[in-house]
């Protein structure tokens, strides 16, 4: 439970339970989430063909038998969005193109390559396999660190490094600091890829206006708009003709949806193109291919401490990997983070390197914790490994350097102003209410068992409400002087009183499921006086009606902060209005008047009153009765900004955010020795974000949070092979908790420090546990097995390696001839071996397999071989495995042919859903009654087939061998087939590859 | 049995909450899709098309089923039920979504459709459910947003065996 609930004040509805206006809706399933709305009659919908390489060049693009198809009315290629655009900037000059489509390169499996435009999304989907593509591979990099080597494939040409940012920080005097400091622990952390993959995917109606040239587009996109501005630019229209607006409902978006913006631009292009309106529901193989993950980073942190446990200084050197592009606000992440860069400790020196490193993976964006998870991951690890080289509690030398409680508002070396806190409160409450000493009694009897059990801390400033300005903190000195300053968040409020006096505010939230609606009629309420019901909040967002301005939108815990305070301050306006109007009737002066349950009264004389909504009918009833100069109507608009959040300093010290509150977790955790498996005995968490709005509310994000937090740690990556081919493209391979994995952490009730630099003293919540989780177990089990190198996800089987050795690498393929350098034939690949025995000749069955018409007979799915040459055999082979089928262009080629002995083949399919390259060797030796068939293989898979068909294929692949085998025993010894069943029980035998 | 032709449309009916309804399917188009776009049920969620995350559960025969793993004229004549046939006729609640409503065990509200249906299915059987069972039961339906927690204690309120506070 969220303690601050007790103090509410009664009269008051901010503090209070209150149930969700938002569920009227939702629970009857009347909703309008982007597919709900309705669209215009023609509008076309699309599909997007995907790059199935990780990098390549595009040789040609032929889209004519696309067209010829039925229902489809456009197909649109980069090369066709290039003149009416411009490429999407970013916050630092770069010479990268990037358009939100692939122009001459393919930079990661699942990019944008054509859209076909079609009058029904089935058939636009039909339509794709006719696009014939002609790439040419290139090498692939996926590891950040080795993507800065000189000698790695550089991405984009005309950047020439795949490192295309790098700053060095010095905050303090961290030089001095580590050459006076007594001792140093260094190491280095690996922070995964993963995203929080919202239930609603992107979608977008796009239209294109010839009358106004302008174009008019419906998303669910959830800002920052300052990306409206981003958009703007690449279609070369001015800010008021790119019109965007938000449906009343989205469903879940936890960073994601900001980077959808490049689809809107490609989509606003296709309408042009097409001359008709444009609907995409982005799928989900396509969600989890390629639209938004966090950054992953290869962190060395390294801290300088005294033996007494003082900590004098930090040093990191982070690389941060980006994938194929950044996307504005791309690197963002990391420079949320910057002025937090000695979390919650009193540590005055920091030297900071940031790498922003291009790898051919799906480019970055938002995801909840921006840029935390990463930073406070390193932190918390090296603290807990410098407790451990100290032979120090964890926790006592955590609580020896934390910021005192006096301190505040503290001044972090690299910038942050930390509001407000009481950072000993919370970890004393927490330590007490978890039951810490209990949990250490369990650990030690577990450990008196000889089980492994481990106790994890890790505490973390949360941030809330960006400064817009931290991003240039990337820019150098100079440049941040040549481009001007940018800081503040602004935030705005419109709130207006009808004729009948009934309330309603429209805010720039962009909410996604958080209960603004809720929240923003409770301040408003309060402030006017008047019951929760009479009070509507609608926010639907229209660039071209409503109230906005860069910072508008749902992202780092902007709400409470700022959306909060515009609300208040434009709610404070209309009482003002409104008790100029009523001291006019009722004689007294406007600070007399108290607004309550509707009415507005003297307070000197309750009696002498009036009605809330007959104040407010005079604004537009009676012009003539208001005050000299007063407005008629009520209508009152609020834009809010925090003087705090001042730009960068000339020796790049920011305040990141506005508001910081505070998390504090510890956990229990056993490891199984026999399975790798964790179970987590407790889970204790705590967190103070100033004033509580809305209990409910509050607690909700709390649980949220650990949720996703929790699936990072245990399940959630977006896997990627060292050759860049995507394997986590379903839920069945991208792993989430649901309710039976779900655990409860135990909530403590703690301090509510308000923030004095917010007008409720609200902070955000939603952000904690993705900071505190994944690295509180992470040190939990690097406690129970006495291991540093911790990475996440926890996979059992990650784990079982860890503490019981790791398995020898299973022996790689040799790589003879150069292309195969390309390719990863490792972990995943389709490896098999066996033999069969052929009742014929070894002449009789070596004849069988060089005969094309024989092989096209005995080859499952094969629709057409043709011999190019006696080594050389192309065709067509239709295969399907799971819910993955498709037309494959089969090359195949033999080598080393030794008749009738042995044979390598190497060979290629080349389809819609991917390409699969694959080597193998077929051995015949002959025996008593027919010859004996060895063969082995490796399949190499990429594309779509690779991404959802990975779980799959070794036991089609097996299948396919099976079919292949009877269908040879079949075409080669005819007569064999009198033996019936037995033959088939001895095949049965021989048969069967084992990877 | 009807042989359907590839590409052209006829006609599907079935009892969508006690009221005939009827539209026209491809042979290939999903019962998800015919829900939302041709019948105009919106309230059914499609969150992943390959029946993983139970965004899209709808009752039919009174079996939770996931509308995106069957084909609109497979529904041909069956009885099915969705979210908007979940309120009493006078537009209240009923006791699921009543006790969704009081826990917070909804946030953006794109899973709930199909949780609630999952739900809808167990009460039809009059039985009570512990914890651990209607942990199981859900472990069909992904909801990003608010850790189970809430929803698990919503439908421990009106199925469970324990006694509501």
């Amino acid at each position: 439970m969220v303690g601050a609930a007790a103090h509410a004040d009664e009269d008051k509805y901010v503090g209070r339970r209150m149930l969700r206006v938002e569920d009227q809706t939702l629970l009857r399933g009347r909703g309008k989430f982007m597919d709900d709305l309705p669209v215009a009659k023609g509008t076309l919908h699309a599909a997007f063909l995907r790059s199935p390489h990780p990098h390549a060049r595009i040789v040609s693009i032929d889209v004519s038998e696309a067209l010829k198809q039925k229902g489809v009315k456009a197909v649109v290629t980069g090369e066709d969005i290039r003149p009416y655009t411009k490429p999407l900037i970013v916050g630092f000059e770069n010479p990268m193109d990037y358009r939100g489509i692939a122009l001459n390169k393919v930079r990661y499996v699942g990019e944008p390559v054509a859209v076909v435009c079609a009058t029904d999304r089935y058939r636009a989907e039909d339509a794709l396999k006719y696009i014939r593509v002609e790439y040419e591979p290139l090498a692939a990099i996926v590891d950040p660190v080795a993507a800065c080597a000189d000698d790695a494939p550089v991405l984009h040409d005309e950047v020439g490094s795949n490192r295309v940012s790098r700053r060095v920080f010095t905050h303090g005097e961290p030089e001095a600091a580590f050459a006076a400091s007594d001792r140093q622990t260094e190491i280095t952390i690996r922070y995964p890829r993963n995203s929080i993959t919202p239930m609603e995917t992107y979608g977008i109606v796009a239209e294109y206006q010839p009358d106004t040239g302008g174009y008019d587009v419906t998303s669910n996109f959830q800002g920052p708009f300052s990306v409206h501005a981003v958009m703007a630019i690449a279609l070369k229209v001015p800010g008021a003709k790119l019109r965007h607006r938000s449906p009343p409902n989205s469903g879940g978006s936890f960073g994601a949806k900001l980077t959808m913006f490049p689809y809107i631009v490609v989509l606003s292009v296709c309408a042009r193109l097409a001359g008709r309106p444009v609907k995409w529901i982005e799928d989900r193989l396509e969600h989890l291919s390629s639209s938004s993950v966090a950054p992953n980073r290869v962190t060395r942190i390294r801290a300088a401490y005294d033996a007494d446990g003082t900590i004098n200084a930090l040093r990191m050197e982070h690389f941060d990997d980006h994938g194929a592009y950044l996307r504005a606000p791309m690197p963002a992440p990391i420079y949320r983070m910057h002025g937090l860069s000695t979390n919650c400790y009193r540590i005055p020196n920091v030297e900071v390197i940031n790498n922003i490193c291009m790898t051919n993976k799906c480019p970055t964006g938002a995801v909840r914790g921006f840029g935390g998870p990463q930073l406070y991951f390193a932190i918390e690890r090296v603290i807990a490994q410098v407790a451990k080289d100290l032979g120090r509690d964890p926790l006592d030398l955590m609580r020896q350097n934390l910021i005192q409680a006096d301190q505040f508002p503290y001044r972090a070396p690299a910038g942050a102003l930390i509001d407000s806190g009481n950072y000993q409160q919370v970890v004393a409450d927490t330590v007490d209410q978890g039951g810490l000493e209990e949990l250490k009694a369990r650990r030690d009897a577990a450990r008196a068992e000889g089980r492994l059990y481990g106790i994890g801390y890790a505490m973390a400033v949360e941030p809330s409400q960006s400064n817009m300005g931290y991003i240039s903190t990337l820019k150098t000195k100079e440049e941040r002087e040549k481009a001007g300053p940018k800081d503040g968040a602004v935030a705005s409020c419109t709130i207006s009183v009808d004729p009948l006096g009934s309330v309603s505010v429209v805010g720039d939230s962009t909410p996604q499921g958080q209960g603004h609606q809720t929240t923003l009629a409770q301040i408003v309420a309060d402030e006017l006086g008047v019951p929760f019901e009479m009070v509507t909040v609608n926010l639907e967002t229209d660039t071209q009606k409503d109230n906005w301005s860069i910072a508008a939108g749902n992202y780092s815990c902007r709400f409470s902060p700022a959306s909060t305070s515009a609300a208040k301050t434009a709610a404070e306006r209309v009482r003002r209005k409104m008790a100029l109007i009523a001291s006019r009737f009722m004689n007294v002066p406007p600070e007399d008047l108290l607004f309550k349950d509707g009415w507005i009264a003297a307070q000197s004389n309750p009696e002498n009153r009036m009605e809330f909504r007959r104040v407010g009918g005079l604004a537009h009833w009676s012009p003539s009765s208001l005050p000299e100069g007063m407005d008629p109507g009520i209508r009152e608009v609020a834009y809010w900004n925090a003087p705090e959040l001042t730009p960068t300093t000339a020796k790049d010290e920011i305040n990141t955010s506005l508001a910081y509150g505070f998390a504090f977790d510890f956990c229990g955790v056993e490891v199984d020795r026999d399975t790798g498996e964790l179970r987590i005995d407790r889970y204790v968490t705590a967190h103070d974000c100033g004033t509580i709005l809305n209990p409910g509310l509050a607690e909700g994000q709390i649980r949220g949070s650990f949720a996703s937090a929790l699936g990072a740690s245990l399940y959630e990556e977006f896997v990627y092979k060292s050759d860049g081919t995507f394997l986590s493209g379903t839920f069945a391979d991208y792993l989430i908790a649901t309710a039976h994995e779900a655990i409860d952490p135990v909530m403590v009730d703690t301090v509510a420090t308000p923030s004095p630099f917010t007008r409720l003293g609200a902070k955000g919540i939603a952000e904690g546990n993705q900071y505190t989780t994944p690295v509180c177990l992470a040190n939990a089990v690097a406690d129970a097995i006495g291991r540093q190198d911790i990475t996440v996800p926890l996979t059992p089987a990650k784990v079982f390696e860890w503490v019981n050795g790791e398995e020898e690498p299973a022996p790689q393929a040799a790589a003879e001839d150069e292309a195969e350098d390309l390719i990863d034939y490792s972990g995943d690949a389709l490896r098999g071996q066996g033999s069969t025995f052929v009742p014929a000749s070894a002449e009789q069955v070596w004849q069988t397999l060089m005969d094309p018409a024989e092989m096209a007979a005995i080859i499952p799915g094969c629709k057409s071989l043709d011999k190019q040459a006696d080594d050389h055999f192309t065709g067509v082979v239709s295969m399907g495995v799971g819910p993955v089928k498709g037309t494959f262009e089969a090359d195949i080629r033999l080598e080393n042919l030794k008749k009738p002995r042995s044979a390598d083949i190497t060979g290629s399919l080349i389809g819609a859903l991917g390409t699969s390259r694959g080597r193998g060797r077929v051995t015949l030796v002959e025996g008593e009654g027919g010859v004996t068939v060895s063969y082995e293989y490796s399949i190499h898979l990429s594309g779509t087939v690779a991404s959802v068909g990975g779980r799959l294929l070794s036991g089609a692949a097996r299948a396919l061998v099976n079919q292949f085998f009877r269908a040879l025993v079949r075409r080669a010894a005819p007569e064999a087939k009198s033996e019936g069943g037995g033959l088939m029980r001895r095949l049965r035998a021989r048969l069967g590859g084992k990877k | 049995m009807k042989i359907l032709k590839d590409g052209s449309k006829t006609q599907v009916s079935f009892t969508l909450n006690g009221t005939e309804v009827d539209g026209y399917a491809e042979p290939r188009t999903l019962l998800s899709d015919f829900l939302r776009h041709e019948i105009g049920a919106s309230g059914t969620h499609v969150a992943c098309e390959h029946g993983v995350c139970g965004a899209c559960t709808v009752v039919v025969d009174g079996k939770a089923v996931r509308s995106c793993l069957m084909l609109a004229a497979q529904a041909e004549g069956k009885e099915i039920r969705t979210i908007e046939g979940l309120a009493a006729s006078d537009d209240s609640f009923n006791k699921l979504q009543d006790a969704f409503h009081k826990r917070f065990a909804l946030q953006c509200g794109f899973c709930t459709p199909g949780i609630l249906m999952t739900l809808s299915s167990l009460q039809d059987s009059g039985r009570r459910y512990t914890e651990p069972e209607i942990r199981e039961a859900l472990s069909g339906n992904i909801c990003r947003c608010t850790g189970y927690r809430e929803i698990v204690d919503a439908a421990l309120d009106v199925l469970g065996d324990r006694v509501v506070a």
